[in-house]
């Protein structure tokens, strides 16, 4: 008996090299690209939230340069998608108190509030700081002026209450997973983050390339079955 | 709601590694067995498989298989002045959940300790003479010694199919093997596995020092290969998804590939998921446990699970947790030091120096959890406690195991964290890196501790469990010497660039950042009841038919991964339930 995972295998084999042969089959994929990133209709942010997350994310993984930048990428759809979720629910996280919001970073965060609650309240207090400090909001700041303020915030230095110290943190994680992660939770966008730094995604297959000191020939494929 | 269950023979808390081996060792007696696992059932097929497995996000990041703070957790502190806080999101360690607990997502690296770390406390009075334990060290023998384990070892690997070379077969010295292990009975079940480019050029580094590399044991099977049980491994394909995930080849040594479909078929087994136990019931006289008592998730009822026998095969920490809060053993005081449960829980002193070569192409990817290169030239039995000023060691080791990009990639120093020069740098850098590590021991204090949290619960309404934990300067001296020989052998590779990271002096306790689940202790055997919570075959010294499994039977924590120390000790306890205690129930000592 063939094992499922080898059926599961030739099935994406074969759709993949139907989807060469037969360009018929082509507009199905165009099909699936998705909206253009001005007109995602955000599932958790506010539109004054999902402006910031916009403009922090092209600042953390710029346009500019060889490779994707976070809007290219399509991180701002992944982090509205975690935080719907389970993720910004805090789903797994032991939530009891009493708090302590304010003890000791290495016995690890410990506000009440959950991940969408610290983006929310994180991205109010720090677009109040940045008016306060920069004369206006984060997302109307030029660039260098963004820098500095999340220069400001990644060093604890924007003023954030105990309760929100983690926003920069998760803000920075969040932006990370959503240019790495598969792109079927919503960045990653086209594989194009993989294919910026080599990773071939989900081959997991190598058996002949270990200890081989040259670079790996083929690009990604992502958990669907589509290659890059 | 509780209702009352029909009585079992044995009752098995916990079906991972140690539940697994001991459910199919008893149940070759013919006794009836149940065991009662917390999480969900897993198999290879469908909650393994490919594609779906192979997804950073939802396993290595967020945790997808591990235990749920907000189910389990535990609190933690430094010190026995600091207030303990909750650990509300996984970091530092990663306890496994469901069937097959953490024995499906490990690496796999499967290590027999030192000769000497089994009787450390003799061993440095013998030779260093007693002056050389600093105050506050708590060392302890283990009560059993290697030469004994030595057949349940064997045995282990050869059921999980251990691929390696062996360095010493009854005293001869292997060529290519660790010269330093300790005696083996005869060669590894399979061949070493193949080598990344990492573990190869660090290999030839330390061999022209004058080191001795030999390849890391590893549960990641080199060949097909069928067990003791008729479970059969296929050869692993170097996916580079091990660590965090199960595997999706029937390659990495696990319950679900080594044990738990033979064990299925035995019609005096059965097991129930999504069943948590909430304590050992003991009977009025306190001399034997009647049984436990669970919870019913799909019932949402508790139940009275009556049992002649109870084994404790839950992880370390929880096996602790509940000894605590069913009354086994005497809590254990850090004042006075008296007390035995929740004593010596120690954890694991690992160190690294990562290395940049902008033209070698390392392919992380392509890689196993335990294949690579290591030598033990600085072992616990090769270093000279009295001139060193340190009770310990390390073996020292390079091979990648994975290239998953959002768990990290390493960047020489200067590279930002974010930024258009990060963007830059990840491209530039990904790849090109390795790393050398040492992975020490640690050793206990009489400050180190688990005991019950006074305020914190869980969703029974239980006191969580708390942990009192710091580091030590002993074992920041351990790691400093080790960093010394690391960045001996890294200049002699000529990078690029290299970076080290090592606890330094005054270093505290950061449950953050993840650095192993090697967490051990707090039900350390022994053979005097006064200084241990278990005796030598793993037998509660009050109640003669309670066993306690795993790493918390450790007096404090070896150079090594835990799990193959862990297996050894399940077939030993095993034998003795089986050809000891099962005749005659009582105390084995």
């Amino acid at each position: 008996m063939t094992p499922r995972f080898m059926q599961s295998t030739r099935r994406a084999f074969l759709g993949s090299a139907a989807l060469g042969v037969v360009a018929s089959a082509l507009p199905a994929r165009a099909e699936q690209e998705p909206v253009a990133l001005e007109d995602y209709k955000p599932e958790f942010f506010a539109p004054a939230e999902w402006v910031f997350v916009m403009a922090a994310a092209a600042r953390i993984i710029p346009s500019e340069g060889e490779g994707p930048g976070a809007l290219e990428a399509r991180v701002p759809v992944f982090i509205d998608r975690q935080l719907a979720g389970e993720f910004g629910a805090a789903a797994d996280l032991y939530m009891e108190g009493p708090f302590e919001p304010g003890a000791d970073e290495n016995l690890g965060p410990q506000s009440p509030l959950t991940p969408a609650e610290i983006y929310r309240e994180g991205i109010a207090a720090f677009d109040s700081w940045c008016l306060d400090q920069k004369g206006a909001e984060f997302a109307g700041l030029e660039a260098g002026a963004q820098d500095e303020a999340l220069t400001s915030l990644a060093d604890g230095d924007a003023g954030l209450d105990a309760e929100v110290r983690e926003f920069w943190l998760l803000l920075l994680q969040n932006v990370k997973e959503g240019y790495f992660a598969d792109p079927k939770y919503g960045g990653n966008h086209d594989m194009a983050s993989w294919v910026h730094i080599g990773f071939p995604g989900a081959r997991a297959n190598f058996l002949e390339w270990v200890g081989r000191d040259e670079p790996y020939p083929l690009g990604p494929v992502d958990i669907a079955g589509n290659r890059a | 709601m509780a209702r009352t269950d029909p009585k079992k023979d044995v009752v098995i808390v916990g079906l991972g590694w140690t539940g697994s081996i001991l459910g199919i060792e008893l149940a070759k007696e013919g006794l009836d067995i149940l065991a009662l696992e917390r999480g969900p059932d897993r198999a290879t097929v469908p909650e393994f498989q490919y594609p779906e497995v192979i997804d950073e996000l939802k396993y290595g990041i967020r945790y997808g298989f591990m235990q749920k703070p907000r189910n389990s957790t535990i609190t933690v502190r430094r010190t026995l002045d600091e207030t303990a806080r909750p650990m509300r999101r996984l970091g530092s360690f990663l306890p496994g959940d469901g069937v097959g607990g953490a024995g499906i997502h490990w690496n796999g690296q499967t290590w027999r300790p030192m000769e000497n770390e089994f009787r450390l406390r003799s061993y440095v009075e013998e030779n260093f003479g007693a002056e050389a334990i600093p105050e506050g060290m708590v060392l302890q023998d283990w009560g059993v010694t290697y030469e004994e384990l030595e057949p349940y070892f064997d045995r282990f690997e050869f059921m999980a199919g251990i691929a390696g070379k062996a360095g010493n077969i009854r005293g001869e010295i292997q060529e290519g093997g660790n010269p330093f292990e300790a005696p083996r009975s005869r060669e590894y079940p399979l061949p070493p596995m193949k080598q990344t480019t990492d573990a190869l050029i660090f290999a030839e580094a330390a061999r022209a020092m004058g080191y001795h590399p030999f390849p890391r044991p590893s549960a990641n099977a080199s060949a097909a290969y069928v067990n003791e049980y008729g479970m059969q491994l296929g050869p692993c394909n170097y996916c580079g998804f091990c660590e965090r995930y199960g595997c999706i080849n029937y390659s990495k040594a696990s319950p679900q590939t080594c044990i738990l479909d033979a064990l299925k078929r035995y019609p005096n087994f059965g097991y129930k998921v999504n069943a948590e136990v909430l304590r050992v019931d003991l009977a009025a006289d306190g001399q034997t446990a009647t049984g436990v008592t669970w919870w019913d998730e799909a019932a949402q009822e508790e139940v009275s699970q009556p049992a002649d026998m109870v084994i404790l095969a839950a992880y370390q920490l929880h096996n602790v947790h509940l000894m605590l809060l069913s009354g086994i053993g005497q809590p254990y005081d850090p004042v006075t030091g008296e007390g035995v449960t929740g004593k010596n829980y120690s954890y694991q002193m690992n160190g690294g120096t990562t290395l940049f070569f902008k033209d070698r192409h390392f392919n992380p990817f392509a890689a196993a959890g335990s294949s690579g290169m290591s030598i033990d030239d600085f072992a616990i039995n090769r270093i000279d406690f009295g001139a060193e000023g340190f009770i310990g060691g390390s073996y020292i080791t390079a091979g990648l195991s994975n290239g998953q990009p959002i768990r990290g990639i390493q960047l020489p120093e200067g590279v930002p964290a974010w930024g258009a020069a990060w963007k830059q740098g990840i491209s530039e850098w990904y790849g090109h890196s390795m790393s050398i590590g040492s992975h020490g021991s640690n050793l206990s204090y009489r400050d180190c501790y688990l005991d019950l949290d006074p305020t914190y619960t869980d969703r029974h309404g239980r006191p969580l469990m708390r942990m009192t934990f710091d580091w030590k300067e002993n074992d920041i001296r351990m790691t400093q010497f080790m960093r010394t020989k690391i960045e001996e052998i890294a200049r002699s590779m000529n990078p690029d660039s290299w970076k080290s990271s090592y606890k330094e002096e005054g270093a505290r306790y950061d449950i953050r950042p993840y650095q192993t689940t090697h967490n051990v202790g707090g039900a350390i055997m022994g053979v005097d009841p006064a200084t241990s919570a278990v005796n030598r075959y793993l037998q509660t010294w009050d109640q003669h038919n309670v066993f306690v499994m795993g790493a918390g039977a450790f007096p404090q924590n070896i150079q090594y991964n835990p799990t193959g120390a862990v297996g050894a000790l399940a077939y030993w306890a095993a034998e003795a339930i089986r050809k000891d205690y099962l005749p005659n129930p009582r105390p084995l000592m």
